[in-house]
């Protein structure tokens, strides 16, 4: 509890110090994200936010430049050793720049919340697959084989005494990324793991409307073929990327997971006081 | 029979795979960031013992066998086979030497047993945690040994060998724990029972 409240309070000075805006936006909505494998918790006839994900786009594309939320979430069915339906996560965003410069960020940030000095090493997903599970999925994409591996055999694998960024997932593993202008079978997209645990997600930010709304038909049509709810498309979002959301780069990081990494924790059980 | 969901997936759940009974021993629940559920587990082979690790996504069906525990009693070897009789009907169910393993050396003719069977065949059953033995054979312990941890070789009647303490002698009751196949305590001196 100690840890939590000072990494808090290290998180939002940093914040501060940057010249970002903490905004909160709706916990219940109508049209929760449409992700494949992401379900929302029903409250009344609306939903729980998964994630401010697109509420938070809806401020950029309004004008703000610089944003963070810290605040709960709620996905349905997901419960662990390292999940908890009820979590927390942190989520900032900013205009006039990209995943890189959200890799700075992060590094920054979580010197500031109390992380101890370490290495850092950026791993490509295409390599890592080659290293650890001997293909590579930007060129022959096999959903099922992607996700066993990436569980079975590449996190595992993960060095443990240093920040690892696998970075450049193949485009079907895109969700809400841009596609690399130069090489468009890759998204820029990445995802931090500490001790081998997956902490954070970013993106350089989707801002074509046309492609976001074939992603969300895509995300839909899996949906229903799974037999799982789907949700209404935001069309207030959409509305916004068609008026215009700036190039932006944004993360969510886990605020529970991070303070389980900082404690040398392996389980939620000792950082999350409430546990249902 | 219907089949299990992934999502039903939890330790000490028995599977069937290629025919094959498991027990979930260990499980885990795992998602990638954007990407499916999936239950990482450590099962154990009902038949052979053996263990491995698997992982299940969340839109696999994995099969339910066909298992169910009678309690049955030992009553006596017939050649290879171990018998087992049904206490009300007198029905009897015989398990191979090679089948039962190491679990030979400690049943217990008139012992109550919970036999598991799978597909109809018993494959497998629970002793109770402690069983008791006579010692038929052990060297004398040294006067004035006195000191602790020594143990010596000793013959259970029914020529299981065992290590015991210094102190037992030829004659004394036993118990031994029947999950590692271990001395526990002793029961009862040879001439004060």
């Amino acid at each position: 509890m100690h840890l939590r409240s000072r990494m808090l309070s290290g998180i939002r000075h940093f914040f501060a110090q940057r010249n970002f805006l903490e905004v909160e936006t709706p916990v219940r909505l109508p049209c929760p994200a449409l992700e494949t494998h992401i379900d929302a918790e029903p409250s009344g006839d609306w939903f729980l936010r998964t994630s401010p994900e697109l509420h938070m786009k809806r401020l950029l594309a309004a004008g703000f430049e610089r944003i963070f939320q810290i605040g709960p979430c709620f996905r349905r069915g997901e419960r662990g050793e390292r999940h908890h339906p009820e979590f927390t996560m942190l989520e900032w965003y900013r205009t006039g720049t990209d995943y890189l410069g959200i890799l700075d960020d992060t590094k920054a940030l979580l010197a500031a919340a109390g992380l101890p000095e370490r290495r850092w090493e950026v791993i490509p997903v295409s390599e890592a697959f080659l290293r650890w599970a001997g293909w590579d999925p930007s060129q022959a994409y096999d959903a099922a084989r992607f996700e066993l591996d990436l569980v079975d055999k590449v996190e595992p694998a993960l060095p443990r005494d240093r920040a690892v960024v696998l970075i450049d997932y193949p485009a079907e593993a895109a969700a809400l990324s841009r596609r690399k202008p130069d090489a468009p079978h890759l998204a820029e997209r990445w995802e931090l793991y500490l001790d081998g645990i997956e902490i954070a997600n970013a993106y350089s930010e989707l801002t074509d409307p046309e492609e976001q709304r074939r992603r969300f038909a895509e995300a839909a049509r899996a949906r229903a073929a799974m037999g799982k709810p789907v949700y209404a498309v935001d069309e207030a979002f959409l509305a916004a990327l068609e008026a215009g959301l700036p190039p932006c780069g944004g993360i969510a990081l886990g605020i529970d997971r991070l303070v389980m990494a900082l404690a040398g924790a392996t389980s939620l059980d000792v950082v999350i006081p409430f546990r249902e | 029979m219907a089949d299990y969901s992934a999502s039903d997936l939890r330790k000490g759940l028995k599977i069937e795979l290629e025919g094959v009974p498991f027990e979930i021993t260990e499980f885990q629940f795992v998602k990638p960031g954007k990407g499916m559920a999936m239950y990482k587990c450590r099962i154990r082979n009902m038949i052979t013992g053996g263990t491995q690790d698997r992982t299940f996504r969340e839109v696999e069906k994995i099969g339910k066998p066909d298992i169910y525990s009678r309690e049955l009693v030992y009553t006596y070897k017939s050649g290879e086979n171990f018998v087992f009789s049904d206490p009300e009907t007198y029905e009897e169910v015989e398990i191979s030497e090679e089948a039962i393993g190491d679990k030979k050396w400690f049943l217990i003719e008139e012992m109550h047993v919970n036999i598991l069977f799978f597909n109809g065949k018993p494959i497998d059953f629970d002793l109770p945690v402690f069983i008791e033995k006579e010692i038929i054979e052990t060297e004398p312990g040294f006067r004035g040994d006195t000191a602790n941890n020594v143990t010596k070789p000793a013959t259970l009647d029914n020529g299981y060998e065992i290590q015991v303490p210094i102190f037992i002698n030829q004659g004394d009751i036993v118990r031994v724990d029947t999950r590692t196949g271990k001395y526990a305590d002793r029961v009862s001196s040879a001439g004060r029972k």
